[in-house]
């Protein structure tokens, strides 16, 4: 007997219905079934930040959430956050040169995406707190920081 | 086709920044551009003529463009054009197709190489589209690595400028010489701007587009002589273009292999020996096989592997796996604790000779001579790269295995070809390459024999379809190929009033080139530069000095890792030094600036060294805050940083609070990348100083995660303060050049605020107390 679900979600608006293994981490289905490869595999155990999405508007691990848990679920990945790459953190992204080699930069957007709905005008120190669960080893934390006070600073 | 902001009408012989200035912390490095916009501001007519057949920097190898070779390049640029040589090739609308050799991890040298190449050729930027070289070596390989399309070393920028200035003048003389004979003027009448080909004599204007409509390209390369670095006025080189690889990286479009699918693809993963060089002897493989989804187990020579319909099946058919592995490897039974015994022995038995890496004058007999005569001994844990991409591949074997086509993100894309080659029994132009961007390297991705490339290719010849090989997380810590364990012992001369007179450094390690790459290793006669660069110092004025490498057969995986031997055996030297500089009550700073060399390269040191203590306010006692120096040679980069620290008395944790650091790269061709390769240089170096240590235990890798292998996060951060200092010098390299001050100007730091010496990377807490307990004298 088969041990695959099947399972209907949101992504990006749009209405899924797949099947998978039920413990397959929705990040599998994502990439490899409805191709949205913007959201990276980076560790797999909720490390890096890599995978983040939002899941019915929460920032959350792509790796950690089995896709049984996932019907009827609302998710946006970086290919929805914006049409056009028009987001005031793409755009500031861009402005502060942000990605190096550029694979975690997809979870970093989205992180920063969630913090700056949930405080418009974020301190440092509240950006640093917020953005501390994603890893970035090109260590463009510094461009970073300054793209989401830029963004903030230009929707306010 | 990029838009790269607006240019001068008119004279048009400058481009203007396109980006804002940086915030404050950078400033310094806005009052140097400013100061080298006015110099280039000069109009300077003769800049755009050309000088034909003098001596110098003459162009020595003939590049026409034989037909097949055209055929080639016409294909990988993707659209009818003029080829005009292996590395420009020429549309009807303008636009100007540039062949990009190196591969792009995030240091940028897929733009700033076509910028090189762009600049000399006066293309008009908005119109280039830069394509990525196939892997032939012989035309697009780096000279700096004998050829081979390789990208590491912070040597890109470094090993093609000459050649990429070289390219580009032959593109406009060709260019310039069509227009040339068929207006009937003489080419020394004619001038370009970006992309146009000026008669001002007559007011007669023909655009690169235009000319290549009728253009006949020469079958032999015209000997070009370009200016020399010193005068040449650069147009686009020294100008923030904005790399063309960001836009796609911040919307999810970039590609990276990992990304991959083609029709018909399966998953696969490999569970690997966990010792190099074991063998699967019993493989128990009920349960993995139960797991839906899984198509078949696959035994490799070393490991097991699995192919599935999806990774989520082939991953957890991987946990699933019980295998049983042969004892014969040489690792088995090593440990770190016995590397260090075991180094350490060796370090200190003189008797033992090693491989002489760095040989001026007679170290032994000015050791000798010498009034006194002092030993440090430095350690360094092993390290992983952990770039932020698990390795991985693609690979479509053909049903008959004769040919196969690969999806990659690697450093060497020529290694690639001939490794993959070499796997299936076939001859190298039967593999169809595909280069992706690579979601990281530092090291990790140019050993000769490529493994996670060749995983996808041994999986796809099993499958008989295209497979794609996913390394998780765990299997890249447990199948890394680190930065070797070290011990360095030095031994240092002084003379009667203080001064060093001999330098002794032995490095003992594992054996890295030997490992990584045997066919550099045959050649290199057992000197093994990735285990020993960074032992020499070319700008210290000691005039006997030797570095012999020790290295030994420990059988554990080594690789190349962001700054390779120079983060540890500069880190040995600098703090070696700072003990030197103490024992004499001399300022760190004053006691460095005696040391230099009276010579050009001297003088860059110096200027680096006074700057970086300026901008720190190295003088400036704060409370309960350290400040270390530490200065760098770097293939000819000159850098120094100031660190300022604090230490935890309880836990023993040290906080940067700041870091200084300036650089001198000689021509920087991109100003703000060479910042941001800093800036990620500066947090590299803080995680290797701090955090980041693998421990072996019975041959095995002991860490699995980012639970267990911490890399550095926001809150870990100093704040940066970099000054890029531009000189009129051939480029020397950026990317990877400030990671090993961070560790020498903390371990200084800690022993200016401490009196406790760290002598060992990284820095780890239980290691700073214990080295409170036994000197931290100042920090009671």
């Amino acid at each position: 007997m088969s041990q695959m679900i099947t399972t209907t979600l949101t992504v990006n608006g749009k209405s899924h219905t797949v099947s998978a293994l039920p413990d397959t981490p929705l990040l599998w289905v994502l990439r490899e079934q409805l191709k949205l490869t913007g959201t990276k595999y980076g560790c797999g155990v909720g490390q890096c930040g890599a995978c983040t999405v939002h899941i019915d508007g929460k920032p959350n691990y792509a790796c950690l959430n089995p896709i049984k848990d996932m019907g009827g679920r609302r998710v946006t990945t970086i290919e929805g956050l914006a049409p056009n790459s028009s987001h005031p953190l793409q755009k500031a992204w861009l402005a502060e040169q942000v990605p190096q080699c550029g694979y975690c930069q997809s979870g970093q957007i989205m992180r920063a995406a969630a913090l700056l709905r949930e405080n418009r005008s974020p301190s440092r120190q509240e950006i640093v707190d917020y953005m501390q669960s994603n890893i970035c080893r090109c260590g463009t934390y510094y461009r970073i920081v300054r793209a989401i006070e830029r963004a903030a600073k230009e929707a306010a | 086709m990029m838009n790269q902001g607006k240019r001068e009408k008119g004279k048009g012989k400058r481009v203007e920044p396109t980006r804002d200035p940086r915030p404050t912390t950078h400033d310094p490095i806005h009052e140097q551009r400013a100061t080298s916009n006015e110099q280039r501001a000069t109009p300077s007519l003769g800049r755009r003529r050309f000088m034909l057949g003098a001596a110098g920097l003459t162009f020595g190898v003939a590049l026409g463009v034989p037909d097949a070779m055209r055929q080639a390049v016409a294909q990988a640029a993707g659209a009818k054009g003029v080829v005009v040589s292996p590395w420009v090739t020429l549309y009807a609308d303008g636009t100007v197709a540039i062949m990009s050799p190196a591969a792009e991890m995030g240091q940028g040298s897929l733009t700033s190489l076509p910028i090189i190449l762009a600049d000399e050729m006066d293309a008009d930027w908005s119109k280039v589209r830069i394509v990525p070289a196939p892997p032939r070596g012989k035309l697009y390989g780096n000279p700096a690595f004998g050829g081979e399309q390789y990208t590491a070393g912070s040597a890109t920028v470094r090993g093609y400028f000459n050649s990429l200035r070289q390219f580009g003048a032959q593109v406009r003389y060709v260019l310039v010489e069509n227009a040339a004979n068929r207006w009937g003027v003489p080419v020394a009448e004619l001038e370009t701007q970006p992309g146009v080909v000026i008669h001002q004599k007559t007011g007669r204007q023909l655009t690169y587009g235009e000319i290549a409509a009728f253009a006949r390209i020469p079958a032999q390369a015209p000997e070009i002589e370009v200016d020399p670095v010193s005068k040449a006025q650069f147009r686009l080189v020294g100008r923030d273009v904005p790399r063309v690889d960001v836009a796609g990286k911040v919307n999810g479009t970039a590609q990276y292999s990992i990304d991959v699918q083609v029709p018909g693809m399966i998953y696969g993963t490999i569970l690997r020996e966990p010792v190099e060089g074991a063998a699967p002897e019993r493989i128990d493989d009920g349960a993995a096989r139960a797991i839906e989804g899984v198509i078949r187990v696959v035994p490799l020579q070393f490991g097991v592997g699995v192919l599935a319909d999806t990774p989520w099946a082939a991953f957890k058919a991987k946990n699933a796996l019980k295998v049983a592995w042969s004892r014969k490897a040489r690792g088995w039974g090593f440990s770190s604790e016995k590397g260090y015994e075991q180094f350490a022995a060796v370090g200190r038995d003189l008797g033992r000779k090693g491989v002489a890496w760095e040989t001026k004058g007679d170290a032994a007999a000015a050791l000798a001579k010498a009034a006194t005569v002092v030993e440090g001994e430095y350690r360094a844990d092993y390290a992983y790269h952990a770039q932020m991409e698990p390795l991985n591949s693609v690979a479509a074997v053909s049903p008959a295995g004769d040919s196969v086509e690969i999806w990659v993100g690697t450093q060497s894309q020529t290694i690639t070809v001939t490794a993959v080659a070499k796997a299936l029994g076939i001859t190298e132009d039967k593999v169809k390459f595909n280069g992706l961007l690579l979601g990281g390297g530092f090291g990790r991705r140019g050993n000769r024999d490529v493994e996670f490339i060749v995983d996808s290719v041994l999986m796809s010849k099993a499958a008989g379809r295209p497979v794609k090989v996913m390394w998780t997380r765990e299997d890249d810590v447990h199948n890394g190929r680190f930065r070797p364990l070290y011990v360095n012992r030095i031994r240092a001369g002084l003379d009667a009033s203080g001064r060093v007179v001999a330098w002794h450094h032995r490095v003992v390690s594992d054996e890295v080139l030997a490992f990584m790459d045997p066919v550099r290793y045959k050649t290199a006669k057992g000197r093994d530069n990735v285990a020993m660069r960074g032992t020499e110092m070319p700008t210290y004025a000691i005039a006997d000095q030797l570095s012999e490498g020790l290295q030994q057969a420990t059988g554990m995986r080594t690789n190349p890792l962001r700054a390779i031997g120079v983060g540890q055996n500069s880190f040995a030297n600098e703090v070696f030094i700072d003990e030197l500089a103490a024992k004499q009550g001399v300022d760190p700073v004053e006691f460095r600036l005696r040391m230099l060399a009276n010579t050009p390269l001297g003088q860059r040191a110096r200027h680096v060294i006074e700057e970086a203590a300026r901008m720190a306010e190295w003088k400036r006692k704060r409370p309960e805050r350290g400040l270390g120096i530490a200065y760098l040679d770097y293939s000819g980069t000159q850098l120094a940083g100031v660190a300022e620290i604090s230490v935890s008395r309880s836990t023993g944790a040290i906080k940067v609070h700041h870091f200084w650091c300036v650089i001198d790269c000689g021509v920087a061709v991109q100003p703000d990348n060479v910042i941001a390769q800093t800036e990620s240089s500066i947090v590299y170096g803080l995680g290797l100083a701090l955090t980041e240590r693998i421990t072996i235990a019975d041959g095995s890798v002991q860490q699995s995660n980012f639970f267990d292998y911490q890399v550095p996060r926001m809150a870990d951060l100093p704040e940066v303060h970099i000054k890029l200092i531009p000189t009129r010098n051939h480029p020397t390299g950026a990317g990877q050049m400030a990671t090993p001050l961070v560790p020498s100007a903390i371990s200084n730091a800690v022993f200016q605020l401490t009196g406790a010496r760290l002598r060992q990377q990284p820095m780890l807490p239980d290691r700073v107390k214990l080295a409170l307990e036994q000197g931290g004298q100042r920090f009671a």
